[in-house]
């Protein structure tokens, strides 16, 4: 008997155990609060556009006053929709609301995550390229790797700021206030906002984003219209814009996209893959210098990864520039010093802590991962978010940033390339690594390059929080060494880069009307 | 004589809660239809070694040249106590390690988890020769250390803390057996290293909602005085999770299915009833997003005679 009483008590606890241990995962950005901006930027339309020539380079045309029979039928569409919101409406409500920038910069995220795997090889141990023409085969179109991702992350930031510099001169030049202003029945399920209404800043963003990924997810099509369609709901049923303002906006916004598509056909990046030819003289420039070559360490080995991104066109700096932002050569692969740096790695390797694999882990952002950028976009946006910036500014920071990223990635891609030195793992086989190993030259970290152009800018954006991008860029820059991916060298001379790159940033930023 | 016979490691932990792809599931006292008598003390020792080339990416056999064969050893020391003659329990622990032969991953090594059994064996009923037994099972296992779990498939495990609930017959006619239990395996969540990550869509948290699993072992052959000689033919479902996608890393909420045949067998000496060596081996027949394993191991165990009193066969 006494044993079936422990058995049965013991069977208890297990139950309790179960009941307290929900599995429910509340994530970081779920249940944020409405976007209510301490500052609605009211001048963001003279503030300095990157492509548009000026904030009115497309029209658009003068909304119906809001005292005509037009704008009171839009008004009696939001009562209606209003009488029956249903629980459904109310979650796209609570997810849009939080911010447009952020949650397509989100949804962008997660398409850089899914589209962040390297191609299967043939049977030949060739291996395919995705191809844009074709992107539904396999293997998909794009391999979202961190230069694409860069510069996909900075095309929709830049395209996104452009937008509403636009749609912020319009908004002032019209003043069409929100419809919760003009009809006190419409109840406003958002903050209130003194913003003019026309057009929309939501359908401006959603416009010009969904317009953009038909250029960098054109497989996702379906998927980012259904967003937008979304997103433009929730502005009309929450009382925060009538449909004129909406379909305005997203117009403009498309409009706007047009601009940064016809650049981004233009600057380059469609080459970047470059062809063999290119592959086998970056070879054998590099052994004719007397210097060991890179050498893929995958199985079959793989092309180099994007070898020509270095000669794409960066947003904040002319060509001429990225030449004479890269470093100065690393040690010969035949010297001391050289052979010193990759048994430096090596030794970092040997007995690794499980502090040193959390900080490889949390900085790895490799395949099937928002990349690095990516994940200074998290940083970035997690922080912006206790900011309660309006739109505007959210997409001039957000573009700030991934414009330093991709500039970053064309710098880092240049040097990478320009040199064509070899990861320790090549020179000493025994540096095992505590993750997956990039398939491209070592000198000079991309993750240093990225991190460091990052923290400098975001540095300047929200100076309190300096100090800690700092440190949060160092620890990404010594995760590539304590995980035998990368000499120090490789390392420091990345922030050194990275830096001069951020520098750029900060100086637009001082000089573009919204400081 | 043959009570100390009892020990029987519990590869199932390091099986399949550490392994991406290696499941191999093992002769356990947690799992088999042996009882120790009240106030028996037995300790073993178990080296187990797994290997496999090839693995299923999601339902799609493939190899990996930058892996090569991935290998994953362990040593695991256990107890196993009779409180009384229908009521044991039993705790053990591994340490793992393991390795690439191609590639540059760098291999793992450490403690993995803890687990504790309790074992009840409520009711027999013995008709002629036969004989039939319930078993109720109940498991505890925990991470001993907090081992990076997103690092599949050189993980040390999976790093989920579960409750093991199992219900298992026994039928005995003579010397011949059959047993089956049907096993729930509720996982907890577990915390990755990264502050992202993507599933089948992205998630904002490190926190990973692991999917519970179910386990059947069917198993049957000799069970006599001094040589114990079964087949085995188990399967591990996990009950929810998602596919590896097209060349991606693993991850610890994939849907890992495997189903494993194998063969165990236990041997006492009859000149010295507290030892006994243990040996078995298992190829895995069917999977999803896990390896095709074949997997051995090898032990020895000691018994100690607490009550003497109690010193008769319960291999029954």
């Amino acid at each position: 008997m006494k044993k079936i009483k422990w058995v049965f008590s013991l069977s208890i606890c297990a139950a309790a155990f179960l009941i307290s241990c929900s599995k429910e995962i509340i994530e970081r950005t779920e249940n944020i609060a409405a976007l209510n901006p301490t500052n609605i930027d009211l001048n963001a339309g003279t503030w300095k556009t990157i492509l548009l020539k000026r904030p009115d380079t497309f029209l658009v045309n003068a909304p119906a006053l809001t005292n005509s029979p037009a704008y009171i039928a839009e008004l009696n569409e939001i009562k209606g929709l209003q009488q029956n919101i249903s629980s459904a409406q109310k979650e796209i409500i609570k997810y849009w609301s939080a911010g447009s920038v952020l949650r397509w910069n989100e949804i962008l995220r997660g398409l850089v995550a899914k589209y962040n795997l390297p191609p299967y090889q043939n049977a030949d141990d060739t291996y395919p390229a995705p191809s844009s023409a074709n992107p539904f085969s396999y293997p998909q179109f794009p391999f979202s790797n961190p230069p694409y991702a860069a510069r996909a992350y900075a095309y929709i930031s830049a395209a996104q700021y452009d937008a509403l510099v636009a749609a912020w001169h319009y908004k002032t030049l019209y003043n069409r206030v929100a419809p919760y202003t003009v009809d006190s029945t419409v109840r406003a399920l958002v903050p209130k906002s003194a913003l003019p209404a026309f057009p929309s800043e939501d359908a401006v963003i959603g416009g010009v984003t969904a317009e953009m990924m038909k250029l960098l997810f054109p497989t996702e099509i379906a998927f980012i219209q259904q967003k937008l369609a979304e997103e433009e709901e929730y502005r009309i049923v929450s009382g925060a814009n009538v449909r004129s303002d909406v379909v305005a906006g997203e117009a403009l916004g498309r409009q706007v996209a047009a601009v940064f598509v016809a650049r981004a056909k233009a600057d380059h990046a469609g080459a970047a893959l470059g062809t063999p030819q290119v592959w086998i003289n970056l070879a054998s420039s590099t052994s004719a210098l007397g210097q060991v070559p890179w050498i893929s360490l995958e199985l079959p080995k793989r092309p180099p990864m994007l070898p020509l991104f270095g000669k794409v066109t960066p947003f904040l700096f002319d060509t001429s520039t990225v030449k004479m932002l890269r470093p100065g050569p690393p040690p010969s692969t035949s010297s001391d010093s050289f052979n010193i740096e990759n048994q430096e790695a090596y030794a970092q390797i040997k007995n690794p802590t499980r502090e040193q694999n959390r900080i490889v882990q949390y900085w790895a952002d490799g395949i099937g991962t928002y990349t690095p950028p990516g994940h200074w976009n998290a940083i970035a946006a997690e922080d912006f978010i206790k900011q309660n910036y309006s739109e505007v500014r959210w997409a001039r920071n957000m573009a700030l940033l991934n414009m330093t990223l991709m500039d970053a990635g064309i710098v880092c891609w240049d040097t990478k390339y320009y040199y064509f030195n070899p990861r320790p793992t090549q020179m000493i086989p025994e540096v095992k690594t505590l993750t997956g190993i990039p398939n491209f030259p070592s000198y000079i970290s991309g993750h240093s390059t990225f991190s460091e152009s990052a923290a400098t800018i975001l540095g300047h954006i929200l100076p309190a929080n300096s100090s800690k991008y700092e440190a949060m860029s160092h620890e990404a820059a010594m995760s590539r060494f304590i995980s035998g991916i990368h000499t120090r060298l490789d390392c420091d001379k990345g922030l050194e880069v990275g830096r001069s790159v951020g520098n750029y940033a900060v100086r637009r930023a001082m000089t573009d009307g919204a400081e | 004589m043959n009570q100390n016979i009892i020990f029987r490691t519990k590869h199932f932990l390091i099986t399949v809660f550490s392994c991406f792809i290696f499941c191999q599931l093992q002769a356990q006292t947690d799992l088999d239809a042996i009882m120790m008598n009240k106030k028996q003390l037995c300790t073993g020792l178990m080296y187990n070694h797994s290997a496999w080339d090839y693995y299923w990416e999601g339902t799609l056999k493939r190899n990996n040249l930058n892996l090569g064969t991935v290998s994953t050893q362990s040593t695991m020391g256990g107890v196993n106590y009779g409180i009384t003659n229908k009521l044991n329990v039993m705790i053990s622990a591994p340490y793992v390690w393991t390795k690439s032969s191609a590639g540059t991953l760098h291999g793992s090594r450490g403690l993995q988890d803890v687990s504790f059994f309790v074992k009840w064996k409520p009711v027999t009923l013995s008709f002629k020769q036969n004989k039939i037994s319930l078993y109720l099972i109940g498991g505890f296992s925990t991470p001993l250390t907090n081992y990076q779990v997103d690092y599949l498939p050189l993980t040390l495990g999976i790093g989920s803390t579960n409750i093991i609930s199992r219900g298992m017959i026994d039928f005995k006619h003579q010397r011949f057996t059959v047993t089956a239990s049907a096993t729930y395996i509720w996982r907890s969540n577990v915390e990755i290293d990264r502050t992202s990550y993507y599933d089948t869509r992205p998630h904002l948290t490190n926190q990973v909602k692991m999917p519970d699993a179910s386990q059947y072992q069917l198993r049957t052959g000799y069970r006599g005085r001094y040589l114990i000689a079964e087949a085995l033919l188990t399967n591990w479902t996990t009950l929810g999770g998602f596919d590896i996608t097209r060349n991606n890393m693993p991850f610890p909420s994939n849907r890992m299915n495997i189903t494993t045949v194998g063969g165990n067998f236990k041997y006492t000496l009859k000149s010295y009833t507290h030892l006994s060596f243990l040996a078995g081996a298992n190829y895995t027949v069917a999977g999803r997003n896990v390896g095709k394993a074949t997997a051995y191991n090898a032990g020895a165990f000691y018994a100690f005679y607490v009550n003497k009193s109690t010193r008769k066969n319960i291999n029954n």
